[in-house]
């Protein structure tokens, strides 16, 4: 595969396994730059990346915006509470406005599932999806695919576990698409409340018992709890929803010695993931944010046009 | 003057007359009905050429909203009653979910002074309860002497039990339908999609089939309960069919509607269309459109109602999720049932135009949808098998939303006379 061939990244659906393994591959020269003294690359100079954030956001937010910084892009934030959103204009007018003033690539995070694809219908500027609704999360999908890939090699054969509440998670939905492109085979977890039957036609496993399939996990995306869910009867108590589906101590025992344990963040701690779990050496949390900038810096340099990148340039 | 439509195919549903027959109206009388008729020479007489087309009685949609009062920004009953003439109708009836509601004498008067200058009969039906509100019914008898048909919340369910059961035993003495809009809000729980494979996929809030299912299940045994007239609006799932196929057995006195959408595309057009397929109740399976279109066959679903619903294009602009539910109908209903029903499932004319006609008529107990000497002369003259093609040209509504642009079906409407006048003529 030459180059990336498309105009936006929406969802990984429609994302080929070339596509997922070409942005994976040139993530890894973007990560070896970060160990030099000058981290920035001159690959979008002269070009304007718009973060247009319409939920709260930090990671995320940060990622992009440093992916978009180190690649020497021009950068405008636009978020909620100091746009013009306030008075009450409508998304599309918001970024019709972006658009006229050339904004080449409109990163957004939108509540509403779909929103990137409706904008992308209508707009010419280069669409990101930065997570909508609970529809899809493509970057966190890949760079989760691309943390395991440094771990283990490949993801071909692997069994990953995505636990919590999938119902309402865009990361599982764009994890589920990732891994199951490269190769894994994925088993969902979580109590029948917050994991609908239906996600059964993706071509995953379903448990409502985390211990059973704990043993036989290659990998294991611990998915952070909302506490809202609680007052729509989706589990009675965090109590239980701890005692049966949180990666405890006891239970990292049991797992395989190089199980490798993700979280999207931010993470509730002795919810659903225990403290010594989430310092334990099998934890990539922190690994995970530092590999973002480098898949997200991957994804504009592929959006723009650039080749590969399999070999680093020791200059 | 006289009009005489020559060379057709006579169609009436309500007889089971299929055959070719010319049609004389004197005035806005169908003078006579049969084979070679001369245009009498005593007076001026136009003469319609309606060869390659089926002559039917003026079509009767019984579930449009044409915003006024309240709106008139996306709708008025004078443009929405041009759209409708446009698209064969020669009757509709207006639902009640203006601003403000129509749950008072002046208000339905106001629908009917309005609609008397239009080209069509516009029938207004009113609400069940005093502001939509579920609490106390209307002057339900009142309001069908000023020219209320039939009586609905639609857009709102009537949550209360009690409530619905005391409008439909109230509304028996004015032997008036309650119309229904049949969910259960706890269940729909602010979905916005199908709840099914596809609302799993895109990560938006599902609408179970039995958010509708339970609430026709609880209207038929309130309708046996009071013995009432019971008309189901746009019945969409498999799961409602079957409810209501099993209540008319026991002899419930229950009839239903089917919309057009809902037997021509299935919730995979969210994906490509986005909040131009989004309406309430949503875009079901195939297993359901194939549902609706054995229930339309089989005689459980009597009519056929657009639940036309114009929004404004920055309305519909929108992130799917606050989009306004509804698309417009009235112009491709014509072409939907033509195409979807006749051609690809073999529909009579007679099979899918009693939908559209008598049937409706029957249900809101009105003097129309007959083809017939002595009647009224509203007559639609539509040619089958003539191509159209769906873009913004086509459509004359003044919102173009709709998921059907870009489509080509078969079925035109070449003339709708209303009262004896032309309303309508293509050119």
């Amino acid at each position: 595969m030459e180059s990336l061939e498309r105009k936006d990244l929406l969802d990984i659906e429609s994302l080929s396994t070339e596509e997922i393994e070409l942005i994976c591959n040139s993530a890894k020269y973007f990560k070896d730059l970060f160990t030099r003294s000058v981290k920035t690359v001159p690959v979008l100079r002269g070009k304007t990346v718009c973060c247009l954030f319409y939920e709260p956001s930090t990671r995320t937010k940060i990622s992009f915006e440093l992916a978009a910084k180190r690649l020497s892009a021009d950068l405008i934030n636009v978020t909620v509470a100091t746009s013009s959103v306030v008075k009450g204009e409508s998304l599309i007018d918001t970024v019709h406005t972006l658009e006229a003033m050339k904004a080449d690539y409109i990163v957004i995070r939108h509540a509403a599932s779909l929103a990137p694809h409706f904008l992308s219908k209508n707009i010419k500027a280069s669409v990101i999806n930065a997570g909508d609704g609970f529809h899809a999360h493509p970057t966190q999908g890949l760079l989760d695919a691309y943390s395991i890939l440094e771990r283990k090699g490949s993801l071909q054969g692997l069994h990953i576990g995505i636990v919590g509440d999938i119902k309402h998670s865009r990361v599982a939905r764009s994890d589920i698409w990732t891994f199951k492109k490269l190769g894994a085979k994925v088993t969902l977890c979580g109590p029948p409340t917050l994991l609908p039957d239906e996600f059964s036609i993706y071509g995953v496993d379903i448990t409502y018992n985390l211990d059973d399939i704990l043993p036989d996990l290659d990998a294991v995306n611990m998915l952070r709890i909302q506490k809202e869910r609680q007052q729509g009867s989706h589990f009675p108590s965090l109590r239980e929803y701890h005692r049966q589906f949180a990666l405890t101590t006891e239970r990292l025992k049991k797992c395989k010695k190089d199980i490798v344990v993700m979280h999207p963040g931010p993470m509730n701690r002795g919810i659903e993931i225990d403290d010594m779990v989430a310092d334990s050496p099998n934890a990539i949390i922190n690994e995970e944010v530092t590999n973002g900038v480098a898949v997200r810096m991957s994804i504009f340099y592929l959006l723009s046009g650039g080749k590969p990148l399999e070999e680093i340039d020791k200059d | 003057m006289n009009i005489l439509i020559k060379n057709g195919k006579v169609i009436d549903p309500a007889s089971n007359l299929e055959k070719d027959l010319d049609v004389l109206i004197e005035n806005n009388i169908i003078k006579k009905i049969s084979k070679d008729i001369k245009a009498p020479s005593d007076k001026e007489t136009m003469l319609v050429d309606a060869s390659d087309c089926i002559v039917l009685p003026g079509l009767i949609d019984m579930h449009v909203h044409f915003r006024e009062p309240g709106r008139e920004d996306i709708e008025t009953i004078m443009g929405g009653s041009e759209v409708a003439a446009k698209s064969g109708f020669t009757t509709v009836c207006t639902m009640p979910n203006t601003i403000p509601v129509i749950d008072n004498l002046a208000l339905v008067r106001f629908i009917i002074f309005e609609a008397e200058r239009g080209p069509i009969n516009v029938l207004p039906i009113a609400n069940i309860t005093k502001g939509a509100l579920g609490q106390e019914i209307t002057e339900m008898g009142e309001l069908v002497k000023c020219g209320a048909v039939g009586f609905s919340d639609d857009g709102v369910p009537v949550m209360s039990s009690i409530l619905m059961r005391r409008a439909l035993e109230y509304a028996r003495m004015i032997n008036a339908p309650i119309i229904t809009h049949s969910e259960d809000l706890n269940l729909s729980d602010k979905g916005i999609m199908n709840e099914g494979y596809n609302s799993v996929l895109l990560g938006l809030k599902g609408i179970p089939n039995e958010a509708e299912e339970v609430m026709i299940a609880r209207d038929v045994i309130l309708a046996r309960l009071a013995k009432g007239k019971l008309h189901v609006a746009h019945v969409s799932s498999a799961g409602s069919v079957e409810i209501i196929r099993r209540a008319k057995e026991e002899g419930v006195n229950v009839t239903c509607e089917a919309a057009p959408h809902h037997f021509s595309l299935t919730d995979d057009a969210i994906k490509t269309h986005l909040s131009m397929a989004k309406m309430n109740p949503p875009l079901r399976t195939e297993k359901d459109r194939l549902a609706i279109i054995e229930g339309l066959k089989s005689g459980v679903i009597d009519a056929i109602a657009t639940d036309h619903a114009p929004h404004l294009n920055n309305e519909k602009m929108q992130e799917l999720e606050y989009a306004p539910f509804g698309i417009i109908g009235l112009e491709t209903a014509v072409p939907l049932v033509i195409t979807k029903l006749v051609n690809e499932h073999n529909f009579s004319y007679i099979e899918a135009f009693k939908k559209l006609t008598i049937n409706p008529a029957k249900i809101l107990n009105i003097d129309a949808g007959e083809l017939k000497e002595n009647k009224t002369a509203d007559i639609t003259i539509i040619n089958p098998k003539k191509k159209i093609h769906i873009d913004e040209k086509f459509i004359i509504s003044k919102c173009k939303n709709t998921p059907f642009l870009g489509q080509d079906l078969f079925g035109s409407i070449e003339y709708t006379i209303c009262n004896g006048k032309i309303v309508f003529r293509n050119n």
